[in-house]
């Protein structure tokens, strides 16, 4: 048990931790919230010297009012399920391919992993212009190759292309967290499970899957933080257009684009109550699983 | 400011112990610009213009999306990051008007600021003011093919009608040699489909805003505008045109894969360039075409300039290289290096006056598209607005990157004319009303 | 114990294994070979993987127009600043956690996890707003502390789940023999702590080295790091493959081949305590 000086240590080692995270969510939280209930268009001359002249709940409900809202929120949901989704379901079935022997595991492994460490920017640009392109891309090659027609990916399947390129630089994290888990997986249990005669599918829900749970609530934990506030991808490829306007990037609109920022504010305070809808959930099913 | 203070005590605290004062450097200034190719073989030319000055210049070339954001937040916030900003002319005269930019009245007599061509100078001006040199100056026009003309056996008038481009890309359209009759900006982003669109618009007949700022996507005219440009691009353009910008047309075009290609001034020195493209020397120019009956023709206008932004502590220095860089002997200059074709266009009246200049093919037309394009009388109909392919105010963007959006979905398949349309309209009402004109 | 695997078996995992890690290889593969062609050769039909003339010229106009070395050395002195920053605030936070835990440890951590979640893009004008009040813009300083903050949560959740993996008896058993807050730290869980504390370094090096927003938009010309690099080669006019694709390799290969190089590190580390 700790005693009562270590706890008050403790509490002062975590301090500078928690004081810089405060300050960081605070200081910039205030001024959003502050901004939403004003009229702030730099553009026309607005300034915090000058004073902002109060609206009241104006931007939240032109914000929530417009059109693109709902679908924004939509298309978030969508890229943020799609990407779990697949890097999840792959990255189990990568773990599972690394972790049999075969020649040449180390190399394989770098090749799997080296996605994780492109920047953003640079997989976007690299995806839309030597893959994805409809004349000079890799793809596009390929279709005529087998004598079709190429995709135009970035107006015809947009979503489908952005939850590809951001799988595609997700899907090594993925792998990597859930085969250290299913290389702590005690392996005579699988052997007499193979004994026994069990089906490989069998085996893979009754043994593999509920083995690797806590690994998986992890990997959708931590992607999903970051896969809400994905922005680089969408500017590179498609500026939102074409049904990836996402939340964070109609945000981007409101105060890069329309200069608004009061509105913009309204629409970050809104994301960040999504996130913390989000989160409830997954703090929910992480909570108990990380307590065992 | 109460908040302002409040808000300085806790940040102090936290970041203070950090902040350091900027290292104040007299000698060297900051200039953002954007990565187009004059401007990086301006970069190429900075160490002449060290030399003569003692004055050092660092360069923050951006790609143009991340360039507004970034000069745009800087301005906004006050900032202070750079001694001069490339921007367009539809910035200008807004940042111009709210004090943010050195004005430059105070040239030097060997500039000859009145050499600057008058569309240029007027439409990077407030109230009379000049607050940006234009580095180079464009109009749109047509580009295309006399080879596959002459097969055609079709004459390119010198100023064409839309029927008259429509009937030339069918003939010229040849699906089989991966001919497409007709490339145009189909890219959202109001910079990109969004400006051909408008200028389209205009030249039948419609409208963004009438006088009382009412959106105008409802008339007729911006129906038909949108019905034949959707209509003409499904029929004779290039698979994916929607996500078609101007760097996708300009490499189709150099490719050999458009008939024609209606698109910046500038893009001409590109595609008579014989080192980047396969058609250099069968390329034709005329104007930007009108619909039958309707005076505005779709020529727009854009300079890409040099500005000062207020609270710069270096501003002679500054002044001083927007002087060299935007001078006529910065022309000469680059003519003697490179070649006349490759001088930054559309800036400066004597350059039209200079014979080598005119035996560039493209040299004319650019004088006369500049010329034709009037941004305080843009459409048929009266209008509240300055700009020809943009409306000059500061909502402008923000809208028509969106309106652009929703017609792209148009040119994808997938959404109608009308949707589009509806959808547009309401967005800008919208906007607007947001914004305070309504 | 081994299994007993058949050769055969291992044929087929190998092929499958290779031919999948070559797919997913196959853009940044791609992106390497299209730096060594010519403008021309990067956009040739049908794509040219051999017989093209290797050329090195994309990456000496690249260098030309902007100095590699100076984006490079902000890269890493963002990068490694605000992991070591983040390290030292990190730390003893975890530490605490994972050693003397109370009710209100776990949402401490889940919380400091939720202000992750917050878009960038709606506290753009309060972030630049402070830095220009105190003048932090285009510092290198003012960057490191912003992707430290960022990177915080990520930072001190990692440590917290490695340090719960050290066996409390042992720290117990430090105490019975005299030792301090100091020694326990210094002597006793240091080297247990060390590959988790590298690891977590690891995956945030690579985390604030790909940071793009905030090292681009408060930057300029002293602090820009890679991120801003790049920007200057996305979509430029006329034939930009090549040219791309050499900045790109440029961009990426310095921390490419520190991943690889502690790839073991990384994969051992890279756990956030889904093993238990």
């Amino acid at each position: 048990m700790a005693t009562r000086h270590s706890r008050s240590a403790a509490r002062l080692m975590m301090a500078p931790a928690v004081i810089l995270l405060l300050g960081w969510m605070l200081v910039p939280l205030t001024m959003t919230l502050y901004f939403s209930f004003k009229r702030y268009l730099p553009m026309r001359g607005d300034s915090l010297e000058r004073g902002l002249d109060w609206v009241g709940f104006e931007n939240y409900a032109r914000f929530i009012g417009s059109s693109s809202f709902w679908p924004s929120v939509q298309a978030t949901l969508l890229i943020v399920g799609g990407v779990l989704v697949i890097t999840v379901i792959l990255g189990i079935l990568l773990a599972i391919l690394l972790d049999q022997p075969f020649w040449g595991q180390g190399i394989v492994r770098i090749l799997v992993i080296a996605p994780f460490f492109v920047m953003p920017t640079v997989s976007a640009l690299v995806w839309k212009n030597m893959m994805m392109d409809p004349v000079n891309g890799m793809f596009a090659h390929l279709w005529r190759f087998f004598g079709a027609e190429p995709v135009s990916w970035m107006s015809d399947a947009s979503v489908q292309s952005i939850i590809l390129i951001v799988s595609w630089q997700w899907l090594p994290f993925a792998t990597l967290i859930l085969l250290t888990a299913i290389q702590s997986l005690d392996s005579e249990q699988l052997e007499a499970a193979e004994m026994d005669g069990a089906p490989v599918l069998a085996r893979f829900f009754y043994i593999i899957l509920p083995h690797l749970g806590r690994a998986i609530t992890i990997v959708i934990l931590i992607q999903t933080i970051f896969l809400l506030s994905i922005f680089a991808e969408i500017f590179v490829t498609t500026g939102g257009s074409f049904g990836t306007r996402t939340l964070t990037y109609l945000i981007f609109q409101r105060v890069v684009d329309s200069q608004n920022i009061g509105l913009g504010s309204a629409g970050g305070v809104y994301a960040i109550i999504l996130a913390n809808i989000v989160a409830l959930f997954l703090m929910r099913i992480v909570g108990k699983n990380l307590d065992r | 400011m109460a908040f302002g203070t409040a808000l300085r005590a806790p940040t102090a605290l936290a970041l203070g112990v950090f902040a350091t004062a900027a290292t104040a450097q007299d000698t060297t200034i900051t200039i953002a610009t954007v990565n187009n190719g004059d401007m990086i073989r301006m970069q190429g030319y900075t160490d002449l213009f060290t030399e003569q000055t003692g004055i050092g210049v660092e360069w923050v070339t951006l790609e143009e999306n991340v360039l507004r954001q970034r000069v745009t937040t800087d301005i906004t916030t006050n900032g202070g990051q750079f001694d001069i900003m490339t921007i367009g002319m539809y910035e200008t005269p807004i940042w111009g008007a709210n004090g943010w930019l050195v004005p430059l009245d105070d040239l030097s007599d060997e500039y000859e600021v009145d050499d600057i061509l008058p569309a240029m100078r007027g439409g990077l001006s407030h109230d009379g003011t000049l607050y940006a040199a234009p580095f180079y100056g464009e109009s749109s026009m047509v580009m295309y093919r006399t080879d596959l003309m002459e097969e055609a056996g079709l004459e390119m008038p010198e100023a064409p009608t839309w029927q008259f481009i429509r009937e030339a890309a069918a003939a010229m359209d040849d699906p089989e040699n991966d001919i497409n009759g007709i490339c145009l900006r189909g890219k959202p982003g109001w910079g990109e489909g969004g400006a051909f669109i408008t200028v389209t618009a205009n030249s039948f007949g419609a409208r963004w805003f009438d006088e009382d700022w009412n959106a105008q996507f409802d008339t007729p005219e911006w129906n038909e505008a949108l019905t034949f440009f959707v209509d003409l691009m499904n029929s004779y353009g290039p698979p994916g045109y929607a996500t078609n910008g101007f760097n996708e047309n300009l490499s189709l075009f150099q490719q050999g894969r458009c008939g024609m290609w209606i698109d910046a001034t500038v893009a001409a020195s590109f595609v008579t360039n014989p080192d980047d493209s396969t058609v250099a020397d069968s390329v034709g120019f005329a104007l930007a075409p009108n619909s039958e009956g309707v005076e505005k023709r779709s020529n727009w206008l854009w300079a890409w300039a040099l500005a000062i932004p207020a609270g710069t502590q270096k501003e002679d220095a500054a002044q001083q290289f927007i002087e060299w860089a935007t001078s006529k002997e910065y022309i000469e200059l680059v003519a003697e290096n490179e070649g006349w074709a490759n001088v930054p266009p559309g800036a400066r009246t004597s350059l039209y006056e200079t014979p080598e200049y005119a035996e560039v093919p493209f040299a004319e037309m650019t004088l006369q598209s500049i010329d034709a394009a009037d941004p305080t009388d843009p459409t048929v109909e009266p209008v509240p607005y300055v700009g020809i392919q943009f409306v000059a105010i500061p909502e402008f963007a923000g809208i028509a990157t969106e309106v652009s959006q929703e017609f792209a979905e148009v040119y994808a398949g997938q959404q109608s004319v009308e949707q589009a349309l509806e959808n547009a309209q309401a967005l800008t009402n919208d906007a607007m009303e947001a914004a305070g004109y309504r | 114990m081994a299994r007993a695997v058949s050769t055969r078996r291992k044929i087929v995992t190998t092929a499958v294994a290779w031919a999948i890690g070559l797919l997913i290889f196959f853009p940044i593969y791609w992106t390497i070979l299209t730096s060594f062609k010519t403008e021309a050769q990067a956009i040739n039909n049908p794509p040219l993987f051999w017989g093209f003339d290797f050329t090195l010229e994309n990456y000496a106009v690249v260098q030309e127009r902007s100095d590699y070395m100076r984006f490079l050395w902000n890269s890493v002195v963002i990068a490694g600043g605000s992991t070591l920053i983040g390290i030292l605030v990190a730390v003893p936070a975890a530490w605490s956690m994972a050693f003397v835990p109370s009710r209100r440890t776990k949402d401490i951590l889940l919380w400091m996890l939720s202000t992750k979640m917050l878009p960038a893009v709606g506290v753009l004008y309060p972030i630049s707003l402070i830095f220009v009040q105190f003048n932090l813009l285009d510092t290198r300083i003012g960057l490191t502390l912003v992707l430290m903050l960022i990177n915080l949560p990520i930072i001190v959740w990692m440590l917290y789940t490695y340090f719960r993996e050290i066996p409390v008896d042992i720290l117990e058993a430090a105490r019975m023999d005299g030792a301090g807050l100091r020694q326990e730290i210094l002597y006793v869980l240091t080297p247990m702590a060390i590959p988790g504390i590298a690891s977590t370094v690891l995956l945030n090096i690579i985390l604030a080295w790909n940071e793009a927003f905030w090292t681009l938009t408060l930057t300029a010309a002293n602090a820009a790091p890679l991120t801003a690099f790049i920007a200057s080669y996305s979509s430029p006019e006329g034939l930009f493959y090549a040219k791309l694709s050499a900045a790109s390799t440029m961009a990426i290969a310095p921390i490419l081949i520190l991943g690889w190089f502690s790839q073991k590190q990384l994969v051992r580390g890279l756990t956030f305590g889904a093993v238990k």
